[in-house]
């Protein structure tokens, strides 16, 4: 039978209000079902007839998953809350800068007008054999088309590739693992679980379908920043082909508290070089008690690509990575061009 | 001819509509009973079609009726918007009209089609080896055109060519193989020529292919009422297309009712329309209903056209002082699944006159593979051409220690420059009509800053290096012997009729400002006429190639002038004396002698009605074409007509030129590229619509920087499908994407062959901004760091961590 990507087929469309009405409809249709943040991911499944829910579940109806609040020197920010709202809030400038940043380097503004935070951290990879349709491993299939000796996978994964070497593009991800930031899920039995960042996402290995912990009829709520690393020495970087609407070649998050001439503690994550964001422990580890200087740098970016197995088209990221690992410890000299 | 309208701003009368978001492109239209069509697609890049099952579709409610390749007229080999035997992934092979796109689309997965697969190839050079796979059953590559057929779409033979195993041996790593051409052409002493150089390279240069993708996609809606077809389509060029759409749907041109007031955006995809527009067309006679046609932007990617992609190979001779000696290019052009493209003619021919090799030979070989189809696009030819030689410039200024300027400026043409090999209608070599090239280098030096900037080129601050870098665009910019029609009426306004397409230039409507400027007429007392070929449009010329606002301008001109002496004859007649005795201004026809005898336009529009024959249309010339004729006669009666053919001497052949200087800080940790600053100086003739000037100048620029820095197409080369199907891949330049600092001037130098002294700009911009921008990186991080575009981090920042290139040396479509 033929295929077509377009347009969108008909579904059943709910706007429920509360989180509660919520999990009841993805209780009732059940693999049917779909949960809608901002649409900025889903309406491409869509419109694109690869997916095909029943049902879709509309959280932006949900007034309390939306705002930021202050909680005990930390923030509690709604997973609905979108990014740019995200970008202009105070409190946000003041302690997470880092967040900003990060939001603020996702796709387009008009985009951003509409992306959830939530929606950020939980969206599907875009690998774009993947996201064409093919039949590949991720997609139940037995074969990765981005992994053989002609794919074109320049975007692709350098590390813990498992089959599919797909790569997380969420750009707020390694923010959020810098920040500790913790995860707040309502579970389909209705209790709430809180994870930290860094376990929120989920490589090949572990489920080689999902890009996040979150199983059938969990919903994300809400993501509490810690005052841990508020105000820290913060470095977000990411590298990308075109200033606006692009997912990052390799992107880089790091918080610093320096004691004096040396770094106290550090935590660094990076994106855009494995199925999901990853936390460099070894890197944070290396670096305590050294100074940030380019010393330190150059042995924690070496220590950081430790492993790396690029593809045909994707050796530049093991560069990449380390320059980015480096900047994130010692920083840029910034130029000062006369005009 | 700069005047009271010539070279002024003005607000064209469109803007508010755009503004507004009032205006109506072929999407916004409706009509009672519409249908909607949705296509079905081939999955694979080269296939035959055995069988069609659409009994399950044909029985689903609402489905209406299904169009096939079977329902189309033959267009004798050349490409039909439905297909039996597709040649690229992405081709549509039938089409659905139903009640709703839901249920068109619904009723599509229901139909099985039994395609049986064909060996295909994606790369031009995979073909060409020994043994390679053919894209069409018929061969691989279109020949040369016969003798005669100099134009860049000259009809050409399809061939089978295949090089030897020695060919691929003979060329080093990265370098492009020349095995035996299909085209050639040379003049002068070659070798000769690089006997004397003091420095010769031979460099190999990958050029991508990029999709066009205006932001209207090429959507249609058709109806038919009393035989005659109406159709609501997007075009550049709105009097030829009705045409095109005859010819493809195969009724009589003067059956078709073409609207099209506004496009959004062609860039050559849309030159004569799309033939795509068949589809809505066909299936609206099969199902007796109107038909809407929505394309979407994954189907625009794959039927939306593409630039043809070339690996070029350019051995080049330079003096000690940077003059070139000789210049031998080699072309490997991928044409796509159809065509042929005659990009890579264009391209050898803008290398011999923006360079003026005194000896040259052009080389060519125009392959055909399963990809997307090509056209036209902006500065087809001579933009690749600037990716190709540019390098290779850049490196010989380096290794001879010249300012990168100066090596440009004193290989530039001059006035009436020759150009190409020896026509052989002429025994000469082709001459341009004017270049004025070294004023527009010598212009934007000074402007840019050229020497400070310069100055601190290759100094590293930290991570960031900067570089300055220059290209000059060239491309062919006017034709002549189009037509012109106005009508001066009773209500003393003048009524100009346009068949240009409304793309975005302003060329629509510049034209009749010419008529403004030769009949005194104030501004808003001209209306323009365009967009619906039931509004009786002059035939006119395709808006591609630059063409327009030399063409229309001379066209207009002519047509003025044709009212103008009309109204003289109608005074002398009416008042006494010789026409000669009066003169035309205020809206009034006097004697000059005695300026308060003679007639208001509006006394005198009656009394050429009074009068007949030729004075209101009911005689025409001899010379203008059916089209305008059949217009004229429809028009004839409402008033002083001008009516004419372009028929001024033009002696040579008219190019505009572009030069283009960019500033760009890379960072070499990264690889990453800023564009810091950008300029732009335009050698096109005199300035008729200055604000639309600058802006054609800086949104072509923008292509070429976009081709520069990251738009590309991208093929799966095993599967042979298209990977770039969204925005997003394929990376047209955004908004944010364009430099804090961007400025554009103009020379405003008047070209001699044409009585206004306008030339074209749509094109030359493209390969400045593209060349420009790859050579400011050149000389921020090195010459050798690559020799393909797009310029990405990846390449760059592969190159300076091994010291050497590692880029995919000749793969194509990455």
């Amino acid at each position: 039978m033929a295929v077509i990507r377009d347009p969108m087929p008909a579904f059943e469309f709910f706007q429920p209000t509360s989180v509660e009405d919520a999990q009841a409809l993805l209780r009732r249709y059940g693999a049917d079902a779909w949960v809608l943040a901002g649409g900025l991911d889903s309406l491409d499944w869509l419109k694109d007839r690869i997916k095909r829910p029943a049902a879709l579940v509309d959280l932006g109806t949900i007034p309390g998953l939306k705002g930021i609040r202050d909680v005990d020197g930390g923030l509690e920010i709604g997973a609905m809350t979108t990014l740019t709202d995200l970008v202009r809030h105070p409190l946000v400038r003041e302690r997470y800068s880092i967040l900003l940043e990060a939001a603020e380097a996702a796709a387009s503004p008009q985009i951003r007008n509409q992306g959830t935070i939530g929606g950020n951290v939980s969206q599907d990879t875009r690998c774009w054999y993947y996201r064409a349709g093919w039949p590949c491993y991720r997609a139940g299939g037995n074969i990765c088309y981005a992994d053989t000796p002609e794919s074109i996978n320049r975007e692709h994964a350098i590390l813990q590739a498992d089959r599919c070497v797909a790569v997380n593009p969420s750009d707020t991800a390694p923010a959020l693992i810098v920040l500790d930031a913790q995860m707040v899920i309502r579970t389909a039995g209705g209790t709430e679980r809180v994870v930290p960042a860094e376990d929120y996402f989920v490589g090949p290995g572990i489920d080689i379908t999902r890009m996040t912990i979150l199983e059938p009829g969990d919903l994300l709520t809400a993501i509490r920043l810690p005052a841990t690393w508020a105000g820290a020495t913060f470095y977000f970087e990411k590298v990308r082909d075109r200033q606006v609407w692009d997912f990052a070649l390799v992107s880089v998050a790091s918080a610093i508290i320096m004691n004096g001439s040396g770094i106290e503690r550090m935590r660094i994550a990076v994106n855009g070089v494995s199925a999901r964001p990853l936390r460099l422990q070894a890197v944070e580890t290396l670096v305590r008690g050294r100074a940030a200087d380019e010393m330190t740098a150059v042995a924690a970016g070496n220590l950081a690509i430790d492993g790396a197995q690029p593809l045909t088209f994707n050796a530049y990221k093991v560069p990449l990575m380390r320059n980015l690992v480096k900047r994130a410890i010692r920083g840029v000299e910034p130029a000062t061009w006369n005009s | 001819m700069a005047g009271k309208y010539i070279g002024q701003n003005y607000i064209p009368p469109d803007h508010v509509a755009k503004v507004m978001g009032r205006a109506r492109y072929a999407e916004d239209f409706r009509a009672d009973g519409m249908l909607f069509t949705k296509l079905l697609l081939s999955p694979m890049p080269h296939a035959r079609v055995r069988s069609i099952d659409t009994s399950a579709a044909l029985a689903m409610p609402g489905v209406k009726a299904i169009l096939t390749a079977d329902d189309l007229p033959d267009l004798e080999g050349a490409e039909r918007a439905l297909t039996n035997e597709p040649r690229y992934a992405g081709e549509p092979i039938l089409a659905v009209a139903a009640v709703d796109e839901l249920t068109a689309a619904a009723a599509i997965e229901l139909i099985r089609v039994d395609l049986e697969p064909l060996p295909f190839v994606t790369d031009s050079l995979e073909s060409l080896r020994p043994g390679g796979p053919n894209a069409r059953l018929e061969g691989n590559a279109w020949g040369a055109p016969p003798p005669g057929g100099q134009g860049p779409a000259a009809p050409a033979p399809l061939e089978t060519i295949k090089w030897t195993a020695e060919d691929f041996a003979a060329a080093a790593p990265g370098q492009l193989p020349m095995g035996r051409p299909l085209e050639e052409w040379s003049y002068g002493d070659l070798d000769a020529g690089f006997a004397s150089a003091a420095l010769v390279l031979d460099e190999t240069f990958v050029v991508q292919s990029t999709g066009h993708h205006p932001m209207e996609t090429r959507s249609a809606m058709a109806y038919w009422q009393n035989g005659k077809l109406f159709i609501h389509a997007s075009t550049q060029s709105v009097a030829q297309t009705r045409g095109s759409i005859a010819r493809w749907v195969g009724i009589e041109p003067a059956n078709v009712n073409l609207i099209c007031e506004y496009t959004g955006g062609g860039f050559g995809s849309k030159g004569a329309g799309a033939v795509s527009s068949a589809i809505p067309a066909m299936l609206s006679r099969k199902a007796n209903a109107p038909v809407m046609m929505r394309i979407t932007r994954e189907e625009e990617s794959y039927i939306g056209r593409a630039r043809t992609n070339m690996t070029g190979r350019a051995k080049i001779g330079f003096a000690t002082d940077g003059r070139i000696t000789a210049l031998d290019l080699f072309i490997v052009q991928d044409t796509g699944a159809y065509g042929p493209l005659g990009d890579h003619r264009s391209a050898g021919l803008a290398t011999s006159l923006t360079y003026q090799p005194p000896a040259m030979r052009w080389r060519a070989v125009n392959v055909i593979t399963n990809t997307p189809p090509r056209s036209q696009q902006r500065s087809p030819g001579p933009m690749q051409a600037n990716g190709i030689i540019e390098p290779v410039v850049t490196k010989a200024a380096k290794q001879l220690g010249l300012d990168q300027v100066q090596i440009r400026r004193m290989n530039s043409p001059e006035g009436r420059a020759e150009f190409g090999p020896v026509l052989p209608a002429t025994g000469r070599r082709n001459r341009v009509t004017s270049a004025f090239v070294k004023d527009a280098l010598d212009r934007g030096a000074a402007l840019f800053n050229w020497d400070a900037k310069k100055a601190r080129a290759g100094r590293r601050q930290g991570s960031k290096v900067r570089g300055v870098g220059v290209a000059v665009g060239p491309h062919g910019a006017g034709s002549i012997g189009f037509d012109s029609l106005m009508t001066i009426r009773p209500d003393g306004r003048l009524y100009v009729q346009s068949g240009v397409g409304n793309l975005g230039t302003h060329s629509v409507i510049d034209l009749a400002r010419v008529a403004a400027e030769v009949l005194d007429m104030p501004w808003e007392k001209v209306e323009v006429t365009w967009g619906d070929t039931g509004k009786h449009l002059p035939w006119t010329c395709l808006s591609v190639g630059s063409q327009t606002t030399h063409a229309m301008t001379r066209a207009n001109h002519a047509g003025a002038m044709d009212a103008r002496r009309k109204l003289q004859d109608i005074a002398a007649r009416d008042l006494g004396g010789r026409p000669d005795d009066y003169d035309v201004r205020g809206e009034r026809v006097y004697q000059r002698s005695s300026p308060g005898r003679g007639l208001s336009f509006a006394q005198a529009a009656a009394r050429a009605i009074a009068l007949g024959g030729r004075y209101d249309g009911h005689e025409l010339p001899e010379d203008i074409n059916a089209m305008t004729r059949e217009s004229a006669t429809r028009l004839a009666g409402l008033g002083l007509m001008g009516v004419a053919k372009d028929t001024y001497p033009r002696v040579g052949a008219t190019y505009s030129f572009v030069a283009g200087f960019a500033e760009v800080e890379v960072d070499v940790e990264t690889g990453g590229v800023t564009l810091v600053d950008f300029l732009a100086v335009g050698d096109v003739g005199t300035i008729i619509n200055p604000r639309s000037l600058l802006a054609q100048i800086k949104g072509g620029c923008c292509l070429g920087i976009a081709h520069a820095l990251f738009q590309k197409s991208v093929v799966d080369p095993r599967y042979g499908i298209s990977l770039g199907d969204r925005f997003h891949y394929s990376k047209p330049l955004s908004i944010l994407d364009i430099p804090a600092r961007m400025d554009a001037h103009a020379l405003d130098m008047a070209d001699p062959e044409t009585p206004v002294g306008a030339r074209g700009v749509g094109e030359p911009p493209v390969g400045a901004g593209y060349g420009a921008v790859m050579n400011a990186i050149a000389d921020a991080v090195g010459e050798d760091v690559f020799r393909r575009s797009p310029v990405t981090a990846d390449i760059i920042l592969m190159s300076l961590e091994h010291g050497a290139r590692m880029h995919e040396p000749l793969r194509a479509h990455v």
